[in-house]
């Protein structure tokens, strides 16, 4: 039986009386889950150490401009070109999903608008902004790691993670700023599929928008990319603040940055749904 | 002065530095040398405070580190300066901006004093016309300078360098050495260097630590180097040729 056990899985067997069920881990997986504990662990006390011995303020205020310009500002076009089209195929299927008569055109700019509003401006755009902006951040500090500019700053008396995580975590809170640009270019991008593919006219569309309306949905939309947006701005920091190893270990820590931030986000989708919806 | 007494540095199980005592005194160039693994840039980060010892401890000026308040322990950084291997310059800063850094981060000085300072010690440095620079433009014996610079910018009681001459010309390496040992006493600060170069040992080894295996195994002087006959020091310094034929000649004019 024990044969049949494979690397990494957990086991609950049950011997056949139902008195106690036995919890097998196998060799690897024990170190494995230790590991994830200490990297949590290790992720806790860097964001007590980021609020630690603050860098002065007009030094920290050019860092959190400068950081403003290249996560927020410099990630629009993106953004803006991904909302556009992910809204206009949003309205187009739903469009093309609608083949009973009696079902209202206006369904299109209703299902338009709880698609980019619940889950496509802050879910799908947190997934790009990890890739960007988490890549960039993990390539610039892991870069700086190796470099031993990192070593420069703490021989100095420099808090290094107040000074390098702490304006990203302050620029990346105007990020609900880019989530509502991608609200509005997301329900343009289907506006302009619906009506100019002759899928709705415009006043259905429109109707669609307006129809039950809830306004929490925004304000929820905004607290998941808050979340999100902290995520965005620590997971990559550390990933690229304890990376080891030279260049090639960079690129290797900004591809399992990117796929750490984005299972973190949509694990806090769903808390995030469930305590804000459920 | 910076005094080491019985330092031990683990990582795991591995052993790195095993009961290292050394003095490191004021207005001289003090180095660290031995083969590659036997532990002088972890002996340096210790002095550096990047990691702590497990046993053991470092004084400065009779201040106990390991002793210390976490505030204390700031203050005493700011009072070192270090020259990484790979001069550790703020890419995204020009020479400038780089200099001016630690001024900018822990004084109060007006922009124009600060701007002083940096052209001063730019100057010290022989590094003139290049504050608008950054530090992709510049080539390796420059951005050592620029290091430099930025090491002893705020008058620093102690400075520490790993590898400073490594990746550099011969003669830009001299002109480093040599530059490191003229600050040295100008400014009389307690110099520790970390080099494996058989130059610099030979011109400006004021000090000599040899250290093997985590054990400090020799100390002497640049002069006394050549009238050893430890077995390890001999073997790690005169590996070459030419520097066995130097030290030949030097025990033949001794006699």
């Amino acid at each position: 039986m024990f044969s049949k056990i494979t690397n990494y899985t957990l086991l609950i067997l049950n011997p056949g009386y139902n008195k106690v069920n036995i919890v097998i881990f196998t060799a690897r997986s024990v170190p494995l889950l230790m590991n994830y504990v200490s990297s949590i662990g290790s992720y806790s006390i860097m964001i007590r150490e980021v609020f630690k011995k603050p860098t002065k303020w007009p030094i920290m205020k050019s860092l959190i401009l400068k950081e403003i310009d290249e996560l927020i500002y410099g990630s629009m076009g993106i953004i803006i070109f991904i909302s556009f089209f992910i809204g206009g195929v949003v309205a187009i299927q739903t469009a093309l999903n609608i083949s009973n008569p009696l079902i209202p055109r206006n369904l299109i700019g209703f299902a338009t608008r709880q698609s980019v509003i619940l889950e496509f401006a802050p879910t799908f755009t947190s997934i790009i902004m990890a890739g960007k902006v988490g890549s960039y951040i993990t390539s610039s500090i892991g870069t700086m790691r190796v470099t031993e500019q990192i070593d420069a700053l703490e021989v100095m008396g420099v808090n290094s993670l107040n000074y390098l995580v702490f304006p990203k975590i302050i620029a990346m809170f105007f990020y609900p700023f880019v989530v509502a640009i991608a609200m509005y270019i997301g329900i343009l991008g289907g506006w302009i599929a619906g009506v100019f593919g002759g899928f709705s006219s415009s006043a259905d569309f429109v109707e669609g928008l307006q129809l039950d309306f809830t306004p929490f949905h925004v304000t929820y939309s905004f607290i998941k990319s808050v979340v999100f947006a902290f995520v965005i701005a620590t997971v990559p920091s550390y990933h690229g603040y304890y990376m080891k190893g030279g260049a090639l270990e960079v690129g290797k820590a900004s591809t399992t940055a990117f796929v750490w931030t984005s299972v973190v986000i949509i694990i806090l989708n769903y808390i995030l749904t469930q305590l804000l919806l459920g | 002065m910076i005094e080491v007494n019985n330092l031990h540095k683990s990582f795991g199980d591995h052993h790195v530095l095993k009961g290292i005592s050394a003095t490191f005194e004021k207005g001289k160039t003090n180095l660290i040398i031995g083969q590659s693994g036997s532990g002088k840039t972890v002996f340096l980060k210790c002095l550096l405070g990047l990691f702590e010892p497990e046993q053991g401890t470092i004084s400065y000026d009779g201040r106990v580190y390991s002793e210390l308040e976490p505030r204390e322990r700031r203050d005493l950084r700011q009072e070192m300066g270090m020259v990484f291997q790979g001069s550790a310059l703020f890419d995204s800063m020009t020479v400038e901006g780089n200099v001016m850094f630690p001024l900018d981060m822990f004084t109060k000085q007006s922009k124009s004093e600060m701007l002083d300072r940096v052209n001063f010690v730019l100057k010290r440095v022989n590094l003139v016309n290049s504050n608008q620079k950054f530090p992709s433009e510049l080539s390796g014996g420059m951005k050592k300078r620029v290091a430099i610079a930025r090491a002893i910018v705020m008058n620093p009681k102690y400075l520490f360098c790993d590898e400073p001459n490594s990746g550099l010309d011969p003669k830009t390496a001299i002109l480093i050495d040599n530059l490191i040992q003229e600050i040295t006493r100008e400014y009389d600060i307690t110099t520790v260097i970390n080099s494996h170069d058989m130059n610099s040992v030979m011109e400006i080894g004021e000090k000599i630590i040899f250290l093997k295996d985590g054990f400090k195994e020799w100390e002497g002087s640049n002069m006394e180097i050549f009238k050893t006959d430890n077995e390890a020091v001999t073997n790690f310094v005169y590996s070459s040729e030419l520097f066995k034929k130097v030290r030949q000649m030097y025990l033949e004019e001794r006699n």
